[in-house]
């Protein structure tokens, strides 16, 4: 029966064989590829199109509208790149997906480079997860070995190699344009578009950019329809996606449920907030997306509805905070980082978040003013849209919305000259828990 | 080789890494892109990218050793000078930091007297702060050659370091038998695989919760429609098997 968890991508990550080549198999697995290779290209586009699906990565571009920009019969190479360089704070999807089922990434990533005319695919994996790194190493060599990979894929005449490709650490590189100069072998600096990817991408050939929870959500639209998949979530946010709940919430973990969801109805299903708690703030999807309070526990975790509140709805990566946190604190960490991944190629990422930083510490340490909030936000102002990537605009949003909603709290801080928290009654081993 | 440069290392690491060398450049359309791969190799040989390291990767790819080295300090990953045999990354991104990572790191630098990335004196263990590593629903996490380790405190992170040190057998809930070397580690993220990838489990216990309460409550996605789509071959009726 449908309800309020609808497990498609997760629905087999309790079996222990789960990664491998015959458990994927055994669960229906590439029965999705065979049908995809006796279908036009076109159809399989337009099977995306009307399935709604939207980047699962946090920017929410509609997958098969991507895919539709790819020129056809230019002459030119064509590539996948799959964005698996999960590193958005709390967001812990991805890496899950691969360690548990990797080849339904790879047999997503087949039929998306069957659609879009690419004989190369990369797996732009981040370094940091070793064993993440094992796992998709080994399904691809599976596939290899099964006729999924390499020339005449299940005789079709339709040949694709994938290569795996370890990040090195570098949070920007999560960016598709950062990432294909990291794929090229350069520092990873976002690109100005346009041009966009799929126009000049990787090598300037017409390149798709994919992140893992998309390309993974693939095959089942293929086999079970695009009027399936849209009819599940909302209108314009269709389909499922993976919540992952982290922080002071009883039952941390994943939950894959449609679309439009809410904050509410998850909690209750992971035992609430930490016995004897209270929610303070969580991100929706991400520490680039604005903080929200318990005001917002009802409103539709789709990207219409987390607009509408003022936020975003990102990665749908639910970091919940309660009242033993400190915002300032929380801020000041999250703007250190922005700080600290900040590629340095304009002038208002690179500084604006420098000095972000300064002023949060001393607000945080009891030294600051009303008037440091001014500032903040006037820094906040002259970031916002005003550099190549998205990255600025991230570090804008805690910043922002902590300002919003807990302004009295940084004034305490002013007041009582210092932090009023004890940072030990909100960890994990210093609590009843 | 290219570049007609002079090459860097022996003669010896010279006629081991060029063959692995050679296979990574050849899985790209251009040969820049193996430069990340390289750099993790000459780490693997080195256990950091020295000069001679970033001289190799410059040779091999008709780079000069400048463009290389602007590459080495952008990544994070890569280190200039030796670390320890475990390499532990403490996350203090803000929720693991809230949820205890600050104090970990605090107590971790305290009980092994080290500095960012620098090495203990019996070379085995190093220490550095790292950013959100993906596995926030096991807060606080602690990584060790990049492996993860779940819900950690200030007792069980210090039991491990001193395990690591010691030679302890060290137990990996969500990784291979065993821990492999820094070194190990960035020749698999070359792209030489250890053959350890089926090792361990599938997943941790937070990331199957969604999963095992849908189950409890017999939950599961709708149907497709009874309709398979046109001209499509009968569709993978396992989720729908699941859900009957």
């Amino acid at each position: 029966m449908s309800g309020v968890l609808t497990p498609v991508l997760t629905a087999h990550w309790d079996q222990p064989d789960s990664f491998t080549l015959a458990g994927y198999r055994r669960e229906g697995g590439y029965r999705a590829l065979e049908q995809a290779l006796g279908m036009p290209q076109a159809d399989i586009v337009t099977a995306l199109k009307g399935s709604g699906l939207r980047g699962r990565g946090g920017a929410g571009f509609p997958t098969g509208v991507k895919w539709g920009f790819i020129p056809q019969g230019d002459g030119k190479p064509h590539y996948l790149v799959v964005n698996a360089d999960e590193s958005e704070p709390g967001t812990c999807k991805d890496i899950p997906l691969m360690l548990a089922t990797p080849h339904m990434l790879i047999e997503g990533a087949i039929i998306t480079s069957f659609a879009i005319k690419a004989d190369k695919a990369f797996i732009y994996v981040r370094g940091e997860v070793l064993h993440v790194v094992r796992r998709v190493q080994h399904a691809v060599a599976e596939a290899y070995e099964a006729g999924y990979l390499g020339r005449d894929i299940l005789g079709s005449g339709y040949d694709l190699d994938i290569v795996v490709h370890s990040g090195a650490g570098a949070y920007i590189c999560g960016e598709e344009t950062a990432l294909l100069d990291s794929l090229e072998g350069y520092r990873g600096q976002p690109r100005l578009k346009p041009p966009f990817p799929a126009v000049e991408g990787l090598y300037s050939c017409p390149t798709v950019i994919n992140n893992v929870e998309s390309i993974a959500s693939v095959p089942s639209i293929i086999t079970d329809g695009a009027a399936w998949f849209a009819g599940m979530g909302t209108e314009k946010s269709t389909g499922f996606g993976i919540f992952s709940l982290s922080g002071h919430v009883t039952l941390p973990g994943q939950y894959e449920a449609p679309l439009g969801t809410t904050l509410r109805e998850l909690l209750d299903l992971a035992g609430g907030v930490r016995a004897g708690h209270q929610l303070k703030f969580w991100t929706p999807g991400g520490s680039s997306t604005p903080i929200l309070t318990d005001e917002h526990l009802d409103v539709p975790l789709d990207f219409e509805s987390m607009a509408a509140a003022g936020s975003l709805l990102g990665t749908r990566a639910l970091q919940i905070f309660d009242e033993t946190t400190c915002v300032v604190r929380a801020t000041l960490r999250w703007t250190e980082f922005y700080q600290h991944e900040s590629c340095g190629k304009c002038t208002p990422c690179r500084e604006g978040t420098f000095w972000m930083v300064r002023v949060l510490d001393r607000l945080e340490h009891g030294n600051g003013s009303e008037e440091d909030l001014e500032k903040l936000l006037d820094i906040c102002d002259n970031i916002l849209g005003r550099a190549f990537c998205a990255l600025g605009d991230g570090a804008v949003s805690p910043v922002q919305s902590s300002i919003k909603y807990f302004r009295d709290e940084y004034l305490e801080h002013q007041k009582g000259g210092g932090c009023p928290f004890d940072p030990a009654a909100a960890t994990l081993f210093g609590s009843s828990r | 080789m290219g570049g007609g440069q002079l090459m860097p290392f022996s003669e010896e690491v010279r006629a081991r890494l060029d063959p692995d060398a050679d296979q990574i450049i050849a899985r790209y359309p251009r040969s820049r892109s193996a430069l990340l791969p390289l750099l993790h190799l000459v780490q693997a040989e080195e256990g950091h990218v020295s000069d001679d390291g970033i001289g190799y990767c410059a040779g091999r790819l008709g780079l000069a050793e400048s463009e290389v080295a602007s590459v080495v300090s952008f990544y994070t990953m890569f280190k200039r000078h030796p670390v320890g045999e475990y390499h532990v990354g403490v996350c203090t991104n803000t929720l693991c930091a809230v949820m205890g990572g600050d104090q970990i790191l605090a107590d971790l630098r305290e009980h092994l007297g080290v500095g960012d990335d620098e090495p203990t004196p019996d070379g085995k263990v190093s220490l550095e702060h790292v950013e959100c590593n993906a596995a926030c629903d096991y807060a606080p996490v602690v990584m060790v050659n990049w492996e993860f380790f779940d819900n950690m405190t200030p007792g069980t992170a210090r039991d491990l370091v001193d395990g690591l040190r010691s030679g302890a057998k060290i137990t990996l809930a969500r990784g291979p038998d065993h821990l492999c070397t820094w070194r190990e580690a960035s020749r698999i993220l070359a792209g030489f695989p250890d053959g350890r990838a089926a090792q361990g489990p599938q997943a941790g216990p937070a990331t199957v919760i969604g999963l095992e309460i849908a189950k409890e409550h017999g939950w599961t996605a709708p149907p497709p429609p009874a309709e398979e789509p046109a001209g499509a071959p009968p569709a993978r009726r396992t989720t729908r098997e699941a859900r009957n």
